[in-house]
């Protein structure tokens, strides 16, 4: 008896070149994605070793990660910033690559400029030298984060040595509760799961939840799959996606949209698909989310309490004591009235037009706290245009936040936006490590971007369906 | 094209020792902001080697014993944390040719074998023996045999572990992924022009 196949199966399938010796697939990439920190060192490889660029076609470069967020004139202030960012633009210009260019308007967080622009698409494989790649399979396609020998692959042969995944499809059904988002869903699916839950697997998300959900909230969903320990996460693409895709910069032209269409329902995962797990969720089991550790998975619903040492198995206890000790929380503590810091909404998770404009709504007429330095930045100089041009921007000032230029900001220490001392940081970005926001003792607490303005407003931590209630 | 056939290894080893050394004590996140890997080498453990003053604080690879040391021994659970390959390229830059330990962090080891650097499991009691050894004697001659694995310490033979397809991949040079992937070129071509966004709707 033949069954059908899974989505992941089928663009795998499409894009081997060959079954190597070692027992790995040679994949061919339909689409590269490159950075400033990433990639130099593999141009640097490929002028040792004497190779070209493959297919400079398939390859676009954006700065992001070291880009200051306040005054962006170049030269940088930062001196090995402008090196980086020199390096970018030199290696591009040498080998015809597409470059997504500040002086342009175009600039923006890797992960948000691919959808942006139309070049991720349903049934393709995409890599980046980034672990958040895993974002682009929210339109159904293969995408995962490389490390920088692998970058240098792809630049030369356009190909990659990978091994075939595991396919474990995670079904979200019934329905959300008014102020539960996109995030929330995400951080209790690693909560669930763990951050290695997701080990050899590709991440299948299905169910009514994700099937209602915008093709922005499904980017928030699938760029933290790899924070469960899923390199790929994806979702099959429909009538969204391809509505999402019509009049992109790269997307097909309106004469090849139907028989594009008709190659990306064809890679839809069949009814009859075999995967080798299924996980069921309900919707409206899902509270607002904030993690109180240095994993992301390390979270509670905001009405919940510090979970207690002895509730986790013996190897899981170090880990836990240390988190407790970093973030100074204790068993049963309330997370609610945690006092904040800082707030910051952005970063490849949550910076987008859809996220602004839901803080907006919810902040307009309220003031940030006195005590809270708030900043909002948008994923692009695009999505900053579009926020203007809406008056979002004229909002978020008068409620007392900084409004900055597009970048990945203050989601890790690469540019001057940083926390301070041992700061406590609301963020929407994905990562709460210990010094991931740029102090060695800063401490993150990870939500959605409406529980992170409920935050700010509140100068700790609360639970937005209450604050924005009225 | 191919890359060199990895058979043995000899010269002089260097202990580290510790449990769970993460990638980020091997090369602190901020020498990430760097456009090539030339110059991370003397970065390698740079803040396990020195406090904030910059005073020393006596690590091995600080210590003139082991100067031109090649042969890395360390504990359980080496190179995990963050993925970057920054990492075992700063200590191959800093001279280290092959790894023995009691384990390694997965994409940590498979970083190394794609750079070429054998990494080889032993015993806990086999690693304290050698790391107690270089220690009396520094300057020992030790040797690493790929192909029988065997670890050759001034005579002294111990056995060493490396999964098959790595250690074949050294043996017959084909640990470098890239030459394997310049081969096919035919093969890229007509898979490329089989997808529809690529050819042309
Ligand atoms: S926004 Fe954060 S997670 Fe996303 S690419 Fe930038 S640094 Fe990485």
């Amino acid at each position: 008896m033949s069954s059908g196949k899974s989505l992941y199966e089928k663009v795998f399938d499409k894009h081997v070149v060959k079954k190597l010796p070692s027992g790995q697939y040679q994949l061919f990439i339909g689409l590269h994605l490159i950075h400033e920190v990433t990639s130099p060192q593999a141009f640097g490889m490929l002028r040792d070793q004497k190779l070209k660029v493959r297919f400079p076609e398939r390859t676009f470069a954006t700065p992001d990660h070291i880009v200051p967020t306040s005054d962006q004139s170049r030269p940088f202030k930062d001196a090995m910033s402008e090196e980086m960012m020199c390096h970018l633009e030199n290696n591009c210009a040498e080998n015809d690559i597409k470059l997504f260019d500040m002086k342009k308007g175009e600039q923006g967080v890797v992960h948000i400029i691919g959808p942006e622009n139309g070049l991720t698409q349903p049934g393709m494989v995409i890599s980046c030298g980034d672990s958040h790649t895993s974002t682009h399979g929210a339109f159904g396609s293969i995408a995962f984060g490389i490390g920088t020998s692998q970058v240098r692959d792809v630049l030369a042969t356009q190909t990659l040595a990978m091994a075939k995944l595991k396919v474990r499809k995670i079904e979200i059904n019934g329905s959300l509760n008014p102020g539960v988002y996109a995030k929330d869903v995400i951080l209790y699916i690693i909560n669930q799961l763990g951050v290695n839950g997701g080990v050899g697997y590709a991440y299948e998300f299905s169910g009514d939840v994700i099937t209602n959900m915008s093709m922005e909230e499904r980017m928030t969903v699938c760029n933290m799959s790899i924070e469960g320990g899923a390199r790929v996460g994806y979702i099959n693409p429909d009538e969204k996606t391809f509505d999402y895709l019509k009049g992109k910069l790269y997307s097909p032209t309106s004469e090849e949209f139907d028989k594009a269409k008709e190659f990306w329902q064809s890679i839809s995962s069949d009814e009859d698909a075999e995967y080798n797990d299924v996980i069921v969720f309900q919707g409206d089991a899902i509270e607002p989310m904030v993690t109180w550790g240095i994993t992301p998975a390390q979270s509670i619903g905001i009405k919940g309490s510090i979970p207690a040492l002895d509730s986790f198995n013996d190897d899981e206890r170090p880990l836990i004591k240390e988190a407790f000790e970093y973030m100074g929380f204790d068993e049963g503590q309330e997370i609610e009235s945690t006092k904040v810091d800082v707030c910051f909404i952005g970063s490849c998770t949550n910076g987008r037009l859809s996220d602004f404009k839901e803080v907006a709504r919810l902040v307009k007429g309220r003031h940030v706290a006195d005590h809270v330095q708030a900043l909002i930045v948008p994923g692009s100089q695009k999505i900053k245009v579009e926020a203007e041009k809406l008056g979002l921007d004229k909002i978020f000032i008068e409620a007392g936040f900084e409004w900055r230029e597009a970048g990945c900001s203050m989601c890790l220490a690469m540019n001057p936006d940083k926390l301070k001392g041992n700061q406590v940081s609301a963020s929407s970005s994905n990562r709460n490590f210990k010094g991931r926001q740029g102090s060695p003792t800063g401490r993150t607490l990870l939500m959605s971007p409406a529980m992170v303005a409920a935050a700010a407003i509140c100068g700790g931590v609360a639970d937005c369906r209450e604050v924005f209630a009225n | 094209m191919s890359s060199v056939e990895i058979k043995k290894i000899s010269g002089k080893g260097i202990p580290v020792k510790g449990n769970d050394i993460d990638t980020d004590r091997i090369i602190p996140a901020r020498f990430l902001k760097c456009v090539t890997f030339e110059s991370l080498g003397p970065e390698s453990f740079k803040d396990d080697r020195f406090d904030q003053e910059g005073n020393s604080k006596n690590h091995s690879f600080d210590n003139p014993n082991y100067k031109d040391a090649n042969i890395l021994f360390v504990n359980k659970n080496f190179g995990c944390g963050s993925s970057r390959e920054h990492a075992p390229q700063a200590l191959n830059r800093w001279g280290i040719k092959t790894i023995v330990g009691e384990s390694f962090a997965e994409i940590f080891f498979g970083n190394c074998v794609a750079m070429g650097i054998p990494c080889f499991t032993v015993e806990k009691k086999v690693i304290d023996e050698i790391m107690l050894l270089i220690e009396g004697s520094p300057s020992v001659s030790i040797s690493v045999d790929i192909e029988n694995l065997k670890i050759n310490v001034d005579g002294k033979e111990f056995d060493a572990n490396i999964p098959d397809g790595p250690q074949g991949q050294l043996l017959n040079g084909s640990w470098d992924a890239t030459s394997q992937l310049l081969e096919n070129e035919k093969e890229v071509k007509d898979v490329a022009s089989s997808l529809p966004y690529v050819s042309g709707w």
